[in-house]
């Protein structure tokens, strides 16, 4: 019910929402929670196991009870805290958990069975047989127990992630954290305050408090104009610091406009990342519940969640309230009521002490001991011991004294303390490097206090950051002591629940220590306690205390509860926010994509880069037929294909020869100028790293090649080589790949194209096999290697990456008059493995040199990475399988890649195993599948026939092991 | 966490990427006995406390660098060149 006062919500701005269909209103400044509590709707939630009707518990992020699911369709977004979630004009809200509807939810059948459905009851009941969990149990379970579920749609909604710096971060801004900011402001430091509420001033929005002798919330106007003013202040609120991480780093998840009908072009939410050099922790402190029997009832809630709904949104959640505490807060929400025109039912203290005042029907020393409601609260029963008395009541309002929020002292893995006069844990001493614990946080509840504490931080972190704090005053404002009676649990008939969202009750905590989980560890996964998404904030220190009662021990010698981040629920959109779909992986795209592209090519992924698989052509078959045609331009006449994604490394200086010398197996210090040698890089580990050409353009100067997908690897391990390892060598190298543009050019007819196009004809002199050297082409100067990676008389010509374009259309069509063309990387593989050219199918980082058949490139005469390592034991002899040729005895018969290899006479078992099919192809010069594969032995097992055996594709071939090199053995097409 | 690299200042770990014990800037003479080979290739400490690990500033100026932190507390403290440190024990070395 609405009631009088001046409250932050604005009654001239109404707005209209919905839940569960039906049609409510609300103003500018309420949360679902306050707005439904306004309009009488106590009944917000099913719980998780029992089904148990729930109302609103809190007011803030740490609700366990009023999950619900807002917005339809793909928008639709699970477990929304309505004490967190804002109204907007056409909000849809949800219940969940429920089924058919909130008020009759047929899986409170569960509730019946909670005798059966105690703690550790999946352990028990659901154990055998096996396969029925799987198939049965925990479909069953999962749908009975569950939370809201995603649309399954893919989420359209913008997010964001962004990065910020400062010097202070100030999380909280209650009197603690406000001036802590401002103080650190003043002093010009550059200060980033967070708020997780969408209003800033803390509790002193939810009390009835003053500074300075006028209402708080004038204070904080007032302060918040002065902070905003500043140019070395930012202002967020709707955001919660989720995280302490390593050296100032902290997490933070902003809700940019979860609270608008229409977003427009915003994010929904960003998630910061900010690296602060100093922090004040001034993040509050939780109200904590008292477990006494069936304390659940839609109508039971914290007493300071009760003065935030009376104070802040001018709702009073029931007409009749009743409040029950250990501490003054009990007196407090009972004075509020009572001024704000609300009927007080009862003043419940426990403390026998306790100074009440006069006017309520207050009991001394008493406790609640039971309730009644089914759907919401009716009628509660006092107890002083001696009496008992049943009182009706429709909201009860409750508190067991506070827990500092101290969640992100706990990030970096320190453990709170217990203080015995507070009865809650503080926060260690110096638990994150740089962060100061303030006020109610650190345990100082009184309002003077946090304001003075504030101040205090503040000036430590100022003086850390080696500024200096302006003298100010502080504000006046009432320093009320804090006192608190421990009381943890209320013994009685019925249920008391811990754990609300999962459904933790004190008889399951005692259970589990009777079982001996006497761990508070043990006793949380055995009985879920803290698991939900409130993450324990309701029901950690509760839950801890009974345990400790339990096993007789005292609360510090069971244990400490700690809290890993998330502080609250981040979602995973906002996490991964700039990283769905394409920019998940950034598209590398090379010169000649467009034209690619147009002549209809489907392109193939090689790490990063998009190239082309195959060009087809009206008529074609399939992409078989497509292949064997460029297949046949190489062969037959000239193909042109881009291999721009190759690495290409830029090496200089007086030691460059030495520098390759030590990175390569082989040797390229005796590489003459204007040529190119095949080179073999090695892991210091003795296996294959990566292969090459490397060319050598000048005395000092190389160009080295990697293959595509091992060009960032090679880049990195030749900087540690240099940096890490010869450090004395003068050498530095650069990474070109991008700036030229590389065609293979390759056929029979690649000289007469290449005489057509350059600026002068190929002088053979200059370009044997292997030579390479500079040319231009209509005036643009290239660089031109007679290398070849199909066993065809080929060249690769390289042009400055801006003249790509142009050059790969004019080679196209200047092959397509020879009777050639385009070819992509269906044709180019097929053109290796005819003439036993290895990739990374082969070298996969199992594979050593002598593997391969290259270990005589280790050379004897000079140290290399790797060299060591590949003289052990087991990295070469007959034990190891080797590089062979694989061809099938029948000319139809397959030999798929992935296929292992066996003695023709021994059943195909794993054990049996002798090596297996790494690449394979139809080739079309040979008509028929040809393969490379490894098998113990191999070369010394050519002629034999072997048994190849493809298990997943139900394949069985027999071959006959032949030397890697299909086509052409002696080369003699390549050099001639 | 935050790194701070000689050159480019305190930047964020999504910068560098790691490799491991800095032990790898100890690499053995070429005939050094195998047994030294396999201690520098396999065997590493895993200490609670202080470690020096190799970083590579990849995102930033391409050094690789020598962190020495404490696992148990995360602190950093210290942050050299991989160059200087192998120059430095070379020189020790002689
Ligand atoms: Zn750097």
């Amino acid at each position: 019910m609405r009631i009088d006062g001046a409250g932050l919500i604005n009654r001239n701005k109404p707005v209209t929402f919905s839940f569960d269909g039906r049609s409510y209103q609300g103003f500018e400044g309420d949360t679902l929670a306050s707005a439904l509590l306004a309009n009488g709707v106590r009944l917000m939630g099913r719980s998780f196991k029992y089904h148990r009707p729930r109302g609103v518990f809190t007011a803030g992020s740490e609700e366990p009870n009023a999950l619900m699911t807002v917005g339809r369709g793909a928008a639709q977004t699970p477990n929304v805290r309505a004490t967190v979630q804002e109204i907007y004009e056409g909000l849809e809200a949800r219940s969940q958990n429920r089924w058919p509807s909130l008020s009759a939810d047929l899986l409170s059948v569960n509730d019946l069975l909670s005798p059966f459905l105690g703690a550790g009851f999946y352990y028990k009941t659901f154990m055998w047989p096996r396969s029925f969990w799987e198939k049965l149990y925990e479909p069953v379970i999962r749908r009975a127990a569950g939370l809201g579920a995603l649309s399954g749609a893919p989420d359209t909604a913008r997010y964001d992630r962004a990065y910020a710096f400062c010097d202070l971060l100030v999380v909280g801004s209650g009197p603690s954290g406000l001036m802590a900011a401002l103080t650190a402001a003043r002093a010009g430091a550059d200060v980033i305050l967070c708020e997780e509420d969408s209003a800033f001033g803390g509790r002193l929005n939810s009390e009835a408090e003053e500074i300075d002798g006028a209402p708080a919330r004038d204070w904080v106007q007032a302060v918040l104009a002065e902070l905003d003013s500043l140019p070395n202040v930012r202002l967020m609120k709707r955001t919660t610091v989720t995280g302490a991480y390593d050296q100032g780093t902290y997490g933070a998840l902003q809700r940019v406009a979860l609270h608008m009908a229409d977003p427009g072009d915003r994010p929904l939410e960003t998630f910061w990342h900010i690296a602060a050099k100093a922090c004040v922790l001034a993040a509050g402190a939780l109200e904590r519940p008292i477990a006494f029997p069936m304390n659940d009832r839609p109508g039971v809630m914290m007493a300071s969640a009760l003065r935030s709904y009376l104070h802040r949104f001018n709702v009073a959640p029931g007409k009749r309230v009743a409040v029950f505490g250990n501490n003054d807060g009990a007196r407090q929400t009972a004075e509020d009521l009572r001024a704000a025109g609300v009927e007080v039912a009862a003043l419940v203290d426990s403390r026998p002490e306790a100074e009440l005042p006069v006017g309520f029907n207050a009991f001394k020393g008493a406790q609640v001991i039971h309730t009644k409601g089914y759907m919401g609260l009716k009628s509660i029963t006092v107890s002083t011991g001696s009496r008992e008395e049943v009182i009706e009541a429709d909201c009860l309002a409750v508190s067991g004294g506070w827990n500092p929020t101290l969640h992100l002292t706990c990030h970096m893995g320190a453990r709170p303390v217990w203080d015995e006069t507070l009865a809650a844990f503080l926060p260690a001493e110096k638990s994150v490097p740089g962060m100061i614990p303030a006020g109610a946080a650190k345990g100082i509840f009184s309002t003077a206090g946090c304001l003075a504490d504030g101040q205090r931080a503040a000036k430590e972190a100022l003086k850390a950051l080696g500024l200096k704090a302006k003298a100010s005053d502080l504000p006046a404002a009432s320093d009320a002591p804090y006192s608190v009676a421990p009381l943890w649990q209320v013994p009685g008939k019925g249920r008391a629940w811990l754990d609300f969202q999962n459904d933790v009750t004190v008889k399951d905590v005692k259970q589990a220590a009777q079982e001996n989980f006497r761990s508070v560890e043990h006793m949380k996964r055995y009985t879920t306690q803290g698991m939900a998404t409130d993450q324990g904030k309701n029901s950690n220190v509760g839950a801890l205390a009974v345990l400790a009662d339990a096993t007789g021990r005292g609360i510090p010698e069971t244990g400490t509860t700690t809290f890993r981040p998330p502080f609250a629920p981040v979602s995973i959109a906002a996490m991964g926010a700039g990283a769905r779909g394409k920019g998940f992986a950034p598209e590398r795209f090379t010169t000649s994509h467009a034209a690619n592209i147009a002549r209809g090519a489907p392109m193939i992924e090689a790490g990063l880069w998009y190239r082309p698989s195959y060009f087809p052509r009206p008529g074609d078959a399939g992409w078989q037929e497509a292949c064997n045609r460029e297949v046949g331009f190489v062969r037959n006449a000239v193909g042109v294909c881009d291999v721009s994604t190759l690495g290409k490394i830029d090496i200089q200086g007086p030691d460059a020869a030495a520098f390759l010398d030590f990175v390569y197996c082989n040797t390229f210090s005796t590489l003459k100028e204007g040529r190119v040698r095949y080179g073999l890089m090695l892991r210091e580990d003795g296996h294959v790293m990566d292969d090459g050409t490397c060319a050598r353009l000048g005395e000092t100067h190389y160009l080295m090649t990697t293959t595509t997908a091992a060009a960032g690897q090679v880049m990195k391990h030749l900087e540690f080589v240099s940096q890490a390892l010869r450090p004395e060598l003068d050498v530095s190298f650069t990474s070109v790949t991008e700036h030229w543009a590389q065609f293979a050019v390759a056929g029979p007819k690649s000289r007469a194209l290449l005489d057509s196009l350059l600026d002068a004809p190929v002088d053979e002199s200059a370009f044997p096999f292997m030579g390479c050297g500079a040319v231009t082409v209509a005036g643009v100067p290239a660089r031109l290697f007679r290398i070849s990676f199909s066993g065809e008389h080929a060249y690769e010509i390289a042009v400055p990456a801006r003249y790509g374009a142009a050059l790969y259309g004019d080679l196209v069509a200047r092959a397509e008059v020879l009777g050639g063309g385009a070819y992509g990387m269906e044709a180019l593989n097929v053109l290796r493995i005819e003439k036993g050219f290895i990739t990374h199918a082969e070298i996969h980082g199992r594979t050593t040199a002598f593997d391969i058949g290259m270990g005589r490139m280790v050379s004897a005469r000079k140290d290399c990475i790797g060299k060591a390592a590949s003289r052990r034991e087991g990295l070469s002899g007959p034990e190891r399988e080797q590089l062979v040729g694989l061809r099938p005895v029948l000319p139809e018969g397959r030999l798929p890649a992935g296929a292992h290899l066996f003695s023709e006479n021994r059943p195909p078992t794993r054990e049996n195993s002798e090596g297996y099919v790494t690449s394979t192809c139809f080739s079309p010069s040979l008509g028929h599948e040809i393969a490379l594969g490894f098998l113990k032995n191999g070369p010394l097992r050519r002629g034999e026939v072997v048994k190849l055996v493809d298990h997943l594709r139900g394949v069985e071939t027999l071959c006959t092991v032949c030397d890697p090199v299909f086509i052409d053995p002696d080369g003699g097409r390549m050099r001639g | 966490m935050r790194i701070t690299c000689p050159y480019c200042g305190t930047r964020d770990l999504r910068e560098f990427s790691y490799r491991g014990a800095a032990s790898d800037l100890e690499r053995p003479d070429a005939e050094a006995p195998p047994e030294e080979w396999h201690a520098y290739l396999h065997l590493r400490d895993n200490p609670a406390g202080v470690t020096r690990d190799l970083w590579y500033h990849e995102m930033g100026c391409a050094s690789w660098l020598v962190v020495t932190r404490n696992t148990v507390t995360h602190e950093i403290l210290a942050c050299d060149l991989a160059r200087d440190v192998a120059l430095k024990a070379r020189e020790a070395k002689r």
